[in-house]
Parts: C-alpha cells; structure tokens; sequence
C-alpha cells in the first residue's frame, strides 16, 4: 500500500465568512469560496479538470456544484460522509491527482442550514420509523459527557467546568478570525450558567448552526511551485467507518471512538508521525460539542487516556500552548456547515503553515492537522498538511 | 378443572388529583385521584403490561390465544390482539380476537376463553382489557373516568381460581354510549341509567348465579362487583346482603372507573387477598350483565409474585397539572415540532416485527455476542445468518448513560430522557425513558422495557419500546 505522502499539493483554498447568512444562498456561497481559491491559486476556472463536492443536504449530484460556477462538463462527484463530507471530498480530490489522471481539481464543501426556519439541526427520525425516534446530536453527544464523567470520576460539576474551558478558549481564538461567525469571547461562568440543551451539555457546548462554503486546488506535488513558492502538501490523510451505531454497539464505552484513534493512526503512519503531540504545530478538530474536543485530545494521542482534563487545565492547547488547537476558534466559532467544515479546518491549517494568520499566527508552523468526526457518530477523517517536502 | 390459571394488572404510573380537575372548573372536586395513561401510552400498550403481569414466569409460545377487550380499541379497522400476541411472543399458530363496543367486553371475553378451553378447542387463552376513555372536559365524569388494564389466563391446569358457573343477561338500553363519530363518552340522566341499566341489570344477573346455585350472600368471602361510582355500588351490594367486610373496593378513589378492565382489575385486588378455598361472586356490566361464581384453590399461593393491583398502586407519581393531562390525552394543540411525526411505513414495520415489537435481539451463534436490533453479519465475529433470536422484552437492564435533551422535547418540559440501556453487561439498546421524574435518572440505575406509543407516521400507530425504572414488585 502506498502513502499519499507528498503527492499532492494545495495551491490555492478559499474559504466564505460563516455565519448566518440570510442575504446569501448556496449558490453564492459555493461561487465565493470556489473564486477565493482560483485567486489565491493564481488559476482560470477553465483550468479545472474535475471537481468533487461535498454537501449533506443542501444540493444533490456534482450539478449542485457546476451550476453555479459553470464548469464545462468536466467530471463532478458529489460525495457525502456526514460530518467528515468537506474532508472526504478533499480526500477523493487528492488521490484522484495521485491516480495520474488529473493535474487540476477542485474540492469544494458547503451547507446553507439557516433556510430550515429551525434554530438547531432540528430532531433525527432515523431511516427506520421508531429506531432512532428523537435522536439529537446534543443528546447522543451528552452520552459521551454523561459517562465520561462517570468513568473518570468528575463530578457532574467538575466536568462541566473542564468542557466549559474548552468553550473559552475557542471563542477566545474564533474572536480574533474575520471570518468566524461568533467573534466574542465569553466568560467560565457564563459557560457553565448557560441554558441547557441536553445535560449535561449547556448553550455554550454546542456549535451553532451555519452557513458557509470552503475550497481547496489540488494538483500534483511535483507541479506546485509553478503555481506559488509557499504550496502547501498532503501529508497523511485516514479515514474510519463504524460498523454500527454507536447506541447499539455492543460493549460501546461512550469515552472514546475507535475511528478517531483509527483514522489518526492512518494518516499519522502515512506521514511518519511518530508522537503527534510534539510533531504537529497546530490542530482543528472536530468540536462540535466542547465534550467532543475532550475525548478527540484521547483519541488522536494527544493527552493520556482519562487524563485530558489535566492539559486542559494545564492550558496545553491554548494559541500560546504546547500544542494550539482550534487556531481559527474551531465549530464553537466557526459553527458547522456540514459538507464545508473539513475545508474549512484544512484552510486554517493551510493558512498557518504559509504563515498568514496575523495575531492567531502559530510560530514555526511546520505541520497541521485537521479533524472531522461525523455522524451519531461513526466516521472519522483525520488530514495532515506540510509546508515543505520530506 | 377450568379457570383462571394466573392474574396480572397495569395501572399507568401517573395519577390527577381530582381537586386539580376541580381546581381548573371551579364546582365541586370527588375524593381521591384517577390513574392517567401517559402521553404514550393507549390501551393496547397497557394491555401488553398486564399481559406481561400475568405471564410472568410463563412461556408465551405455549398459550393457545389471547383475545383483547377494550372500547377504546386503538384501532377501529385492525386487530390490536395480534399486536399484543407478537408483542408477547406467542407464535403464529394462535387464535386472536378483539372484543369491543362495551363495558362488558371484559368478562365476555373471559366467559369466550373460558368456553374454548371446555369445549377443549384450546389449552389456555389469555384474556386481556384495557381502556383509556375520554369523558368531556368539564363534565362530572371527567373525574370518575381512569385508565388501566388486566389480564388473566384462563386454562384447565394450575388453576388458581376455579370457575364453577356463569351467567349472562343481555339487555338493550342507551344509557352510557360513543357513536362513531364521537370522541368524549356520552351518559343519558345519571338517576335513570344507575336505577334501569346498572343497578337492576346486576341485582338481577347477581340474584340469579346465586340462586341457580343456591347461595345467598353469606357464603361468599368476597363481592367483587362492578360500580360506576362509589354510591350506586354500595346501593347495590347492601341490597345484594352483602356486609362491608365482604365487598371488594372499586378502586373508584385510587384509579376512577375504568371502564372495560374495571371489574376484572378488582377481581385481581381481591385475588391478592384471597385464600384456598374462598368463594367469590363476580359481576361486571355494560348492556346487560356477566355473573360468576368463583372458588379460590391453594394454586393462589403459586401467582401472589405479580404486580397485581397494589403494586402498581404504590408506584406512582401525581400529575403537576390538570394542563399536563389535557396534553396527554391530545386535548390541547402543542406547537408542532412537540408532537413530531415520525415517517411511518407498513413495509418496513413489517420486515422488521420482531425486534420492533417483540424486542428481539440476535446472539450470534459463533461468538454469543447478542446485539440489538437483529444483525445478519454479528458485529463481533462477522458470522453470516448464524443466529438464535432473543427477547429483551422481560429483561432488566442497567442505564449506561443518559442526557436530559431539551432539543428533542422541543423546549417542552420535561426533557426527552435519552437513555442507553445495557443488558448482561454488554447489549446496548438506544431509547428513550418514560415515566421517571428527570432529576432521578442516574448512571447504573437498574431500567426495564416498555412498549410505547411514539408517533402516528404513515396515519397508524407506531410502536416502540422505552425504558423505565421498574415499577415496584420487580
């Protein structure tokens, strides 16, 4: 098996303001993050030769994508893995110029939520009619924080405070990002005093729903330098699918999920990472509830199992951190538009890495992760970029 | 011997006040409170529990028919019995039927159980009732009217309760009714229908049994007699001779009037105090009259572990509001997203009927992983169509974790419990818990199952299973 280790290169990645954007469709969404990144790429949208796009219920087919940007009947794959979907069309992008068979593809992912009259993603019916009756995502993610707590000993209240931590510092980074969609910084109290969703998850544990659209050029590694000085190379990309909802799994533990710690090790051994937590300069992962960015710090071997509360306490992924995590203010700023978050986290890293990030910029910044954990949840994509070969 | 083999009861966890009824009316509140189904529950679901009440211990595969009593059938074009027969795993080769349309149904269905296993047609049957009526919002009988549900097996071995004679008298009179158009029951003058329906149908069917086997009321331990109201039924029980000490309660003060499960529900509180060798005169109403003469055997010892009447009565919590209950029983418009329709299909429920209604699960045969619902390939050794199915249905479980979900009430209190149960350790089984206050849910608190009402998705009913803390009696 091969490695897709510096075979590919990003050249050019654009990324729209998140936010609730009611003045703006998927269309428009789709057509600022795709014109952002042929800027950034130095390329005309002709040059494209086959595109992927990834969405989870705003468009169908790879029509929903060459409709508004006009791309002349070359090939588009639309693909869809839940919350991992932006990721996934990076990854299916990336070894498609690995085959040989293109040398310049777009990898696009959006989601236009805010057109549902809803205020979250709104309550699961499941594909069978009584089996996942009233599933939420706050609600299966409060199973993890519920047993958790239990399995480590926190107290409900001392486990609230640990998450809540969490809350801070990604608001504290996503206020510094232009284009995050909360951009205020809260307080440990008001995160633990907040309204609750799903107990023990509170309004401030949960990311908010969003519009929003990111994009990735992808060509092969060996043509980068033509297009810019500062590419940015794929290092390592994992993917993991459960074979079971986690709620029916049997002897399914609720603290940690196989296809994190799976799909880390994939992309990790594709790119020689040897002990993430000293090798990678800067981490997005999947916070879509502040418990979630807890257990993943276990998962992908950044903290010892059970003992993450003990970094998180320690300020170890704080900007000014061991190992920052959540430069750009992660889902808890950014909110998650579906199919575009794991670009969306892909821009940050690629952002850093070029050494583009102004006051959030991370020094030295030789290697970034990004992380997406999607479903109630069952799939996992872990992707690690460079700035230099080797 | 024929008779009753077993005795089972469901009086559903929540209770209202009369004076909160009252409260909300204004006039004048009757004393006690009346059982209220929850908001998931109907009269098949409470059937299912005194079914399971009353089988405890007994293998459903080996009961030859179970028939379903009820006015406030779910359904009125469909069998509910052939729910409540899958739901209880009893096999294919049965006989099913509903008995329906009036208060009596209950003990003519027991009378048609008891017929069948004479004339030696069938071993046993289980005889099911249930009712959840709705009295108008205002109304008088809106505090006498509760629901539950009971159960007995009928058979000729192990019987507890021997039935020695029956007697019928049917009688045409529109005293208590529901078209079917109407949702709320109707009642002509309350003097006329307890002198000319209730009071001489009963007496008459009463003095009869007793005389056709010359008796008088003396040679009965116990009168366990239908009343629609605590004054009418001590009227006629005095004039019956019976002395106090002698008349079993009609539960009118802790359930209300239950309507089609009513006197059978008050047979199994007396068989709970009963002893080898007691005689009981039984009768129930509606459209005429059933009578029974009944004798205890020392078999009444063997099924005193049910949760019968007083257990269930124990167990219990008072609804906050009269509020509460008019959203329980849809009397009230809730904004949508709080009475969420599931997308229902027939197809789908059907291929998937036994582990949707009878809970079954699949234990691989390789590796004895048992996982819920079935899997075809085992999720631990990947075995193909290698499997037993089993039943979680009667298994207590442990909750592995919980969330109080605000999100998934739609902002309604109280919170969906979200629940993961265990069982033996390792099964996991997503569902929600019903009948528990929020703020008792804990991590590794013992639960047991429940058949549920979730959604009407596809325009019928869809049933699923929740979880619950077990009601007292184990």
């Amino acid at each position: 098996m091969e490695s897709i280790r510096d075979k590919v290169a990003i050249i050019g990645m654009g990324c729209t303001k998140f936010g609730e954007l009611w003045e703006k469709g998927a269309d428009d969404l789709i057509i600022e993050a795709a014109y952002e990144a042929y800027e950034d790429a130095g390329i005309d949208p002709n040059d494209i030769q086959a595109a992927w796009v990834g969405t989870v219920a705003s468009g169908m087919m790879g029509e929903c994508l060459s409709t508004p940007l006009k791309l002349r009947n070359i090939p588009v794959t639309h693909v869809e893995n839940a919350c991992a979907t932006g990721h996934e069309a990076l990854r299916n992008a990336c070894f498609a110029v690995a085959s040989g068979m293109y040398d310049i593809v777009l990898a696009l992912g959006f989601e236009k939520l805010k057109d549902t009259g809803l205020g979250g993603l709104g309550i699961g019916r499941g594909l069978h009619p009584t089996l996942e009756m009233r599933r939420t995502a706050p609600g299966t993610f409060a199973f993890i924080a519920t047993r958790y707590f239990h399995t480590y000993g926190l107290t409900p209240e001392q486990g609230k405070q640990t998450i809540a931590k969490i809350a801070v510092k990604n608001h504290h980074n996503g206020s510094l990002h232009p284009k995050a969609h909360f951009r205020r910084e809260v307080t440990l109290e008001q995160v633990i005093n907040a309204p609750i969703i799903a107990w023990p998850l509170g309004l401030f544990d949960c990311c908010p729903t969003t519009d929003g659209a990111a994009a990735a050029i992808v060509v092969p590694a060996a043509m980068a330098k033509k297009f810019r000085e500062d590419p940015i190379y794929i290092k390592g990309i994992g993917l993991s699918s459960a074979q079971l909802l986690p709620h029916f799994r049997p002897n399914f533990g609720w603290t940690s999920f196989t296809v994190n710690k799976e799909a880390s090790r994939q992309a990790y051994e594709q790119a020689g990472i040897k002990d993430p937590r000293k090798e990678i300069s800067v981490a997005c992962v999947h916070d879509c509830f502040t418990i979630t960015e807890l257990v993943i710090y276990e998962d992908l071997g950044f903290s010892p199992v059970g003992r993450a509360k003990e970094d998180v306490d320690a300020g170890t992924f704080t900007l000014e951190g061991e190992l920052p995590i959540q430069s750009d203010g992660g889902l808890k700023s950014f909110g998650h538009p579906i199919g575009a978050s794991g670009l969306r986290m892909t821009y940050e890293t690629y952002k850093q890495l070029q050494g583009k990030c102004d006051v959030r910029q991370i020094k030295n910044a030789r290697l970034g992760l990004s992380h997406t954990l999607g479903g109630p949840p069952q799939v996992s994509c872990v992707t690690i970029v460079g700035n230099s070969l080797g | 011997m024929i008779g009753i083999r077993s005795y089972g009861a469901y009086i559903p966890y929540y209770r209202l006040s009369r004076s909160e009824i009252a409260k909300t009316w204004g006039g004048p509140a009757l004393p006690g409170e009346k059982a209220v189904a929850n908001q998931d529950e109907d009269s098949i679901t409470m059937a299912v529990e005194a079914a399971f009440d009353c089988t405890r211990g007994i293998d459903g595969a080996n009961i030859d028919g179970l028939f379903f009593a009820s006015t406030t059938s779910p359904y009125k074009e469909k069998q509910c019995s052939t729910i409540i027969a899958t739901v209880l795993d009893m096999g294919k080769e049965i006989r099913t039927a509903d008995f329906a349309d009036c208060l009596r149904a209950g003990t003519t269905a027991l009378r048609a159980a008891l017929d069948a296993v004479k004339a030696g047609s069938a071993r046993n049957i289980l005889v099911t009732a249930a009712d959840c009526r709705l009295a108008y919002p205002y109304s008088m009988l809106e505090q006498s009217l509760g629901d539950a549900a009971a159960c007995f097996l009928i058979g000729d071995s192990d019987v507890a309760v021997e039935i020695e004679d029956c007697l019928s008298l049917s009688y045409e009179i529109t005293d208590v009714w529901r078209t079917d158009e109407d949702d709320f029951v109707r009642e002509w003058e309350e003097r006329w229908v307890t002198m000319y329906g209730y009071s001489q149908n009963v007496e008459e069917a009463a003095s009869a049994i007793m005389k056709r086997n010359g008796l008088t009321a003396r040679d009965f331990a116990k009168a366990v007699i239908y009343g629609p109201d605590p004054r009418s039924h001590a009227a006629l029980v005095r004039r019956l001779g019976f002395e106090e000490n002698q008349v079993q309660d009609t539960l009118f003060a802790t359930v209300g009037n239950t309507g089609t499960p009513s006197a059978l529900l008050m047979l199994v509180a007396a068989l709970e105090e009963a002893k080898a060798g007691d005689s009981i005169l039984f009768a129930s109403y509606g459209d005429g009259a059933d009578a029974f003469i009944l004798k205890v055997t020392e078999q009444i010892e063997r099924i005193k572990e049910r949760r019968g009447v007083k257990r269930h009565l124990a167990s219990k919590a008072l609804l906050s509001s009269y509020g509460k209950y008019l959203s329980f029983r849809n009397l009230v418009q809730l904004p949508p997203q709080a009475s969420l329709r599931g997308t229902g299909s027939a197809t789908i429920m059907w291929r998937t009927k036994n582990w949707v209604l009878s809970c079954h699960a699949s234990k691989c045969r390789k590796c004895g992983l048992i996982t819920y619902p079935i899997q075809r390939v085992c999720y631990g050794c990947q075995a193909k169509d290698d499997y037993d199915e089993i039943s979680l249905s009667r298994e207590k479980g442990t909750l592995f974790t919980f969330s109080l979900d605000n999100l998934a009430s739609a902002g309604i209190n109280p919170p969906i419990i979200q629940s993961v149960v265990r069982f033996q350790g390792a099964t996991q089984f997503y569902c929600m818990m019903t009948d528990c206050e929020p703020n008792e849910v804990r991590v590794d608190m013992p639960v047991e199952m429940t058949l549920r009402r979730l959604h009407e998705g596809a325009n019928f009913h869809n049933y699923f299973w929740k979880c619950r803390p077990p009601r007292e009696g184990g």
